[in-house]
């Protein structure tokens, strides 16, 4: 049997009845769906928190006609994208045309399956947890050149060769302050994680004991989002759309999309490595202490975790957008020179140090 | 083993989300060697059977103004670089004075710097914020966007459209400034230097700002003046010329003015010449109007200016007076001109033939863009095609005046 405990509680906790028991096969894809739904939801929200932000920064007014206070832009946009026609090259390979967004979208959204938004509300609580993230979103590269080739077009293959590049040089960096984090937490599971940065509330959390790594972290979790300062493929690149050129309609709306999930999964997972996760984080309180322990607080509890997960995912990705819309961008050499010759030497040293430090403190 | 590719790229203004009023329409051939660009060869208005739907094909300028009276013609200098209109109306009324050995009196002198400085800080804001856009930088361009804006409802108080005001016309100006404009402008000169500081603290002192710049698209001195280059391309290099100072014209001798110059000639340099200069006009902005005389806006001459409406429509002399104006305009003596004053580009000139008609007989316009957008092949040499780009942008090239 596949399913364990920790899925039948997690279960369990969702549905409240005990006659579900019976019927797992089919209930065991609520969970799932209820994240999809979820994480569609999110995404709704960032696309309209970064136009907001940056009509803010930019001192004009964003989205205000669709929907109250233009909350529902984003559906708007997307089902324009819906109704549009769908372009395919005529010479170009058509299969994986259509194949590329595609495997870009599935890789980002199977990372989701390690996030942990509460104690047993992971889909997936694996022991490599991080690594797989880490392993996934490498894939999303091979849709990127897959899109880039297939496009006939040889701006979009050269923005798909930098992408995958970009994507590639910064997963390095990113790896080996994962790891270092994993050795801070004795693990590579994303629970354990989170619940090692528990103990001593708001100073418990890994950015202190991994400041050089939280810096790092962002700036490459940046690059491999494609985000300014490093979206040279997007923007500039001979003033075409890079990969993305030949693409219209729902296909170039996945593109749009893996973007901002991908933007979604870095911030949960800075706030899962560096910020502590669910936890409340105020020190030395524990905010269920004074329960008692009883259904109720169970669903009070994971409501919580997930509100403060998001919380926190949050300002990461306000400082995101406030980035993109405040730095020049890079040039493509500029950016590898960045990532190759300088932030590898720096995640190197610091794994050097943290593992260090781990054998002086054991 | 290098492999040559011959790609012919088209640079168009509407793909991507980066410059939709910078450029205009351009193409250009480069020829790269793997990620270097060896060669970038600009193609100038050849647009027409290759692009039909370009935004300003080639117009035709020069030849419609030859079946033009000099007045008739004004508006098609404020077309040319449509980011600082009044310049180039200005050039042009300078050489029709110029030919007719007119007078201008001084409050229409003053008028005429007071607008010329507007329209400096104009297209500056609207050159670097753009340029800013193709490096990514996209808000510096909504800020100066906004400051824009402020400058346009100053044209149009004045003479009535916020673009292409046709103000500046042979003689002195068309219009008087009306009541509370010198306390408009001078209360939002208070501010304009702490915009100027904005933008300045997005971009100039930004690490990431300074990698794209510094030593990209470096012009040398002698290539600047063999290339014949003008304006902040030449003063980028630390050829200190400004027609301002050198060569001045109406009053520009009287008013305090320090013209920033360069060293290295690299974009980083013309990028901080553009926003010191920024600064100086709004120096002079602040002196012009507490200088301003009161008197007369248009010389005494009616056989050139036009008399006000209400005039016209009382006296008989007034009406014929208006009436020949306005429909033969006047004759302008024969020999030529050439005058040039210091647009925010750089040079632009007016080479104006008469032959003793109310017509011109040619009139060459002599654009700063034009000159700069030859030098993009020595600029991007062995560069990136990232940088070509961004060097176009430095050169702050408008294809109104290009291709005119």
């Amino acid at each position: 049997m596949i399913i364990d405990s920790v899925e039948v509680e997690t279960i369990n906790s969702f549905s409240k009845l005990e006659l579900l028991k019976e019927v797992y096969g089919l209930i065991s894809i609520l969970p799932i769906l209820t994240l999809l739904l979820g994480i569609t939801i999110e995404v709704l929200v960032i696309v309209w928190l970064e136009r907001e932000i940056s009509a803010s920064i930019q001192q004009r007014i964003g989205p205000e006609y669709a929907g109250p206070l233009g909350l529902l832009q984003a559906i708007a946009d997307g089902t324009k994208l819906l109704l549009k026609e769908d372009i395919l090259p005529s010479r170009g390979d058509i299969s994986l045309f259509s194949i590329g967004p595609s495997i870009a979208v599935i890789s980002v959204l199977l990372s989701f399956l390690v996030i942990p938004l509460g104690y047993h509300f992971v889909l997936a609580d694996l022991s490599i947890g991080v690594f797989l993230w880490i392993a996934i979103s490498s894939i999303a590269p091979i849709g990127l050149l897959m899109a880039g080739y297939s496009s006939n077009n040889k701006y979009s293959f050269s923005g798909g060769l930098r992408a995958a590049a970009q994507s590639i040089s910064y997963e390095i960096p990113l790896t080996f302050f994962v790891l270092a984090i994993s050795l801070l937490s004795n693990s590579s599971s994303t629970v354990d994680i989170v619940e090692a940065q528990s103990k001593y509330g708001f100073f418990g959390w890994n950015i202190w004991r991994q400041p050089i790594g939280f810096l790092v972290f962002l700036i490459s979790s940046l690059a491999e989002c494609e985000r300014l300062p490093f979206d040279l493929l997007e923007a500039e690149e001979e003033l075409v759309a890079g990969y993305q050129t030949e693409y219209s309609g729902i296909k170039y709306g996945l593109f749009y999309l893996v973007s901002y999930l991908n933007l979604l999964v870095s911030s949960l997972f800075v706030t899962v490595l560096y910020l502590g996760g669910w936890n409340l984080s105020i020190p030395y309180i524990s905010f269920f202490d004074f329960f008692q322990m009883n259904k109720a607080v169970g669903i009070l509890e994971m409501t919580m975790g997930i509100f403060i997960t998001l919380t926190k995912a949050y300002l990461f990705l306000f400082i995101s957008i406030t980035i993109r819309w405040t730095l020049p961008r890079m040039r493509m050499d500029q950016l590898l020179n960045l990532g190759w010759k300088f932030l590898l030497p720096i995640s190197l040293g610091n794994l050097l140090l943290t593992t260090s430090s781990q054998l002086v403190s054991l | 083993m290098t492999t040559r590719n011959g790609q012919i790229k088209n640079f168009t203004s509407n793909s991507g989300p980066q410059h939709p009023a910078a450029h205009g329409v351009s193409r250009s051939v480069l020829e790269m060697n793997g990620e270097v660009v060896e060669r970038a060869e600009p193609h100038i208005g050849s647009l027409q059977g290759i692009r039909p739907a370009g935004a300003h094909p080639t117009r035709g300028t020069e030849k419609l103004i030859e079946y033009k009276t000099y007045l008739q013609a004004l508006p098609y200098f404020d077309r040319l670089d449509y980011v600082s209109t009044m310049a180039q109306e200005h050039a042009h009324s300078s050489a029709v004075e110029r030919l007719l050995n007119c007078e201008v009196p001084l409050r229409a002198q003053y008028i005429r710097v007071l607008f010329c400085e507007i329209t400096r800080i104009s297209n500056h804001s609207l050159a670097s914020t753009t340029h800013a856009m193709d490096v990514g930088a996209s808000t510096p361009f909504l800020w100066a966007f906004e400051e824009r804006e402020k400058l346009l409802e100053f044209y149009e108080r004045v003479p009535g459209a916020r673009m292409h005001a046709s103000f500046i016309r042979p003689g002195g100006v068309a219009q008087d400034l009306p009541l509370g404009l010198c306390r408009d402008i001078d209360s939002s000169t208070q501010q304009f230097a702490s915009r100027i500081d904005e933008l300045e603290e997005m971009s100039t002192g930004n690490r990431i700002w300074k990698q794209r710049l510094v030593d990209i698209g470096t012009v040398t001195a002698q290539q600047a003046k063999d290339w014949g280059f003008s304006g902040v391309m030449l003063r980028g290099p630390g050829v200190c010329w400004d027609s301002r100072r050198a060569a001045p014209y109406d009053v520009h001798d009287q008013s305090d003015l320090d013209v920033p110059v360069g060293t290295r000639g690299d974009r980083y340099d013309r990028y901080c010449i553009r926003i010191e200069e920024m600064r100086q006009s709004v120096r002079i902005i602040v002196q012009c109007p507490n200088q301003m005389p009161s008197g007369m806006i248009k010389a005494d001459d009616r056989k050139l200016c036009p008399p006000s409406r209400s005039r016209m429509k009382l006296s008989m002399e007034s009406c014929a007076h208006h009436f020949e104006l306005y429909t033969e305009g006047f004759s302008v003596p024969a020999p030529s001109t050439y005058t040039a004053v210091e647009a925010p580009k750089g040079e632009f000139g007016v080479f104006l033939v008469s032959n003793g008609s109310n017509r011109p007989y040619r009139c060459k316009i002599r654009a700063p863009g034009f000159a700069h957008s030859q030098g993009l092949d020595s600029m991007s040499k062995h560069h990136m095609p990232a940088d070509v780009v961004t060097i176009i942008g430095t050169q702050d090239i408008v294809f109104g005046e290009v291709d005119r």
